[in-house]
């Protein structure tokens, strides 16, 4: 194509009107996400007025808080067009040896190391999977999601292991009245969003959702951005299974179980498209927070966990349908 | 390396060498593993991982993939174990039909979330594992159903054999089996799920009626779940809510792709997947000879998935390459 084509002017009768600016802004998936945000505050406020008291809606996002950090990170990957199932027993297994090497004597930084590490390892099996080899990053997952939580069970067995003493109870360290897995979320949602929403490697990001072929064409490295989204995945998987392990006091081979359906969840409910190449962090960390409200809402108001399995569930499905519905609506 | 390359591409025979060689290593260190009482206690764990993939086996060389099996089959065993609870007195083969009948119903919600909104399965499916789970606590109570209200008949059929002490069940399993084959062989209907498979594009420009074609493999994975779900109370004589079925997608995908089936879709054999379910029957059956602990079992279906992508993959690249060698000389 040469430049005077597309130069070409368009008679303006085959041209479609600009949206207004307002509907740019307001018809958007995170704009439903702050509306739900708000409802929902409403209600469980109605419901027990625990819910106006800040400390105490900060307090039940510690329990959400590690799934919500990972839920950041597979926003990204999602974007980029892959899905990683994995990380929940990512999690399990970098805690697993975090706990298994510090029991075997070894220090405790050394032992934290063996931990991070490792979720790196796992991070890097599933790139390398998917993108050197090129296997759809959903039965990959599956795989290795089977796998890491696997071995946890070979570590760990049936038993549980203790972490020492000082190591427990990150939770309950409070840095100006905030709980430090919660500044971990927020300090990692503001870094995720500037990357994703104000550098080129967040633009790259979007492209390689949108269309990946066309992504490398233009002389996006499309693999290596993609390599390193997985190694982050398998180290932040890692640094909430520490964290889990610190809020827990133990470790077992089923911490997180289940895990995967809340991280991608938040990523939903948050207007990720399903699809990539749309989707955003402010949604992820909205609907993150939109999650620990319903959920501590439904403990309080004495739901059985079957029935809040259920309302999850639904959840899921209710959120990717209204996201798609909300794009399909709002071409580009 | 003809050979080689012969065994790689014909799937099947390499995987029936692969259990040849297992066994024989296996029986070369336990030699009670190479007798006729091994051989039932192997097939005696296939049945309900056999009739599961053949639902999966559809459903991924439909392209998608189906997480919500083994939820399925716990809620629909839940339904029909409560069925015996509460009319004891029932004709016990309505069983089948209850069972079948669930397992059909929710495979079928699957395949119209995934159609009528052109959802990804793997979404769709990761939610409904977890909905259809928790709907097997609500209904249940969260209470197990006991040995003693599920029928007797239907419990010997894991136990009493027609012919040569092979019990019913491996029977039903193997002629499940057989159905697939002829379906996917010798039906038109059967054929199409290849074809969209294949080329999800180029299907409705042939005429395939994609949506259908959707639904029906999601409802038949679904069906056939049911019917797992009802042959594990015949096989374990209990449901719980929490266990029955739990983790049995993870099982059926690593037969299943073992068995040859491509991840890519349009690709795979009723054969092939049969030999991968022997195959993982035969390393379950092998752990406790060689004193194994149970517990490295999920670590197993994981590897084995993982291998088999890479074996499949091998596969993709040769014959990639040996057809363009073709077309180059």
């Amino acid at each position: 194509m040469s430049a005077t084509e597309t130069s070409a002017p368009v008679s303006p009768r085959e041209a479609a009107p600009p949206r207004p600016m307002w509907q740019v802004i307001v018809i958007r998936p995170e704009t439903m996400t702050l509306l739900l945000l708000v409802v929902a505050l409403f209600a469980a406020s109605l419901l027990s007025p625990y819910f106006l008291d800040v400390t105490y809606i900060l307090k039940s996002f510690t329990l959400s808080a590690e799934f919500a950090i990972v839920a950041l990170v597979l926003t990204m990957v999602i974007i980029s067009g892959e899905i990683d199932l994995s990380p929940a027993a990512n999690m399990a297994l970098s805690a697993c040896l975090f706990a298994f090497a510090q029991q075997q004597g070894l220090p405790m930084p050394l032992a934290i190391g063996v931990g991070l590490v490792s979720g790196l390892v796992m991070g890097a099996i599933n790139g390398f999977m998917v993108i050197r080899l090129e296997i759809p990053s959903i039965i990959v997952t599956i795989g290795t999601l089977t796998l890491y939580r696997g071995i946890a069970q070979v570590l760990a067995g049936d038993k549980s292991i203790r972490v020492p003493d000082w190591f427990i109870g990150i939770n309950n360290v409070l840095i100006l009245g905030v709980p430090v897995p919660v500044i971990v979320f927020i300090v990692l949602s503001i870094l995720l969003g500037l990357v994703l929403g104000t550098t080129i490697y967040g633009r790259q990001l979007y492209q390689i959702g949108t269309n990946e072929v066309a992504a490398r064409y233009a002389g996006i490295r499309t693999k290596r951005i993609k390599f390193v989204l997985f190694l982050l995945m398998g180290l932040f998987s890692s640094v909430a299974g520490l964290m889990t392990a610190s809020r827990l006091g133990s470790v077992r081979y089923d911490l997180g179980l289940g895990g995967e359906l809340q991280m991608v969840l938040m990523a939903m409910l948050g207007g990720t498209y399903i699809f990539g190449g749309r989707g955003s962090i402010l949604g992820t960390f909205l609907a993150a927070w939109l999650l620990v409200i319903v959920s501590t809402g439904m403990t309080v108001a004495n739901v059985l966990p079957a029935v809040q399995l259920v309302v999850l569930g639904i959840l899921l499905i209710v959120a990717i349908i209204a996201t798609n519905l909300i794009y399909s609506r709002t071409q580009r | 390396m003809n050979a080689l390359r012969f065994l790689l591409l014909r799937r099947e025979a390499g995987i029936a060498v692969m259990i040849v060689l297992f066994c024989l290593a296996v029986g070369s260190q336990k030699p009670q593993f190479l007798t006729l009482d091994s051989l039932r206690i192997i097939l005696l764990l296939t049945p309900l991982i056999l009739i599961g993939a053949m639902g999966q086996m559809l459903v991924i060389v439909a392209r998608h993939v189906d997480l919500s099996i083994g939820s399925i089959l716990g809620f629909s065993a839940m339904v029909t174990g409560m069925m015996f609870k509460f009319y004891p007195d029932i004709w016990w083969p309505l069983g089948f039909v209850l069972s079948i009948g669930v397992g059909a119903l929710l495979g079928l919600i699957n395949g119209a979330l995934i159609t009528a909104f052109r959802l990804p399965a793997i979404i769709v499916t990761l939610g409904t594992l977890n909905l259809y789970r928790g709907l097997t606590y609500i209904i249940s109570n969260a209470k197990q159903i006991d040995r003693q209200f599920v029928p007797s008949a239907l419990k010997s059929m894991s136990q009493t054999s027609p012919i040569l002490g092979i019990p019913w069940i491996i029977f039903i399993s193997f002629g499940i089996a057989l159905l697939t084959y002829v379906f996917v062989m010798h039906t038109r209907l059967g054929r199409q799920i290849f074809a969209l498979g294949s080329n999800p594009v180029a299907a409705p420009l042939r005429g395939i009626a994609v949506n259908r074609v959707t639904l029906l493999v999601f409802t038949l994975s679904g069906a056939l779940s049911g019917l797992a779900g009802i042959l594990y109370a015949s096989r374990w004589g209990f449901v719980n809510p929490s266990n029955t079925g739990s983790g049995f997608e993870f099982q059926v995908i690593a037969a299943v792709v073992i068995g040859g089936v491509s991840v890519n879709g349009g690709v795979g054999t009723v054969l092939g997947t049969v030999l991968g379910v022997l195959l993982l029957g035969c390393v379950a059956a092998a752990l406790p000879l060689l004193g194994i602990p149970g517990t490295t079992q999920n670590a197993i279906y994981g590897a084995v998935i993982l291998i088999a992508l890479l074996i499949d993959r091998t596969v993709r690249r040769q014959g990639i390459a040996s057809l363009t060698m073709r077309a180059g000389s």
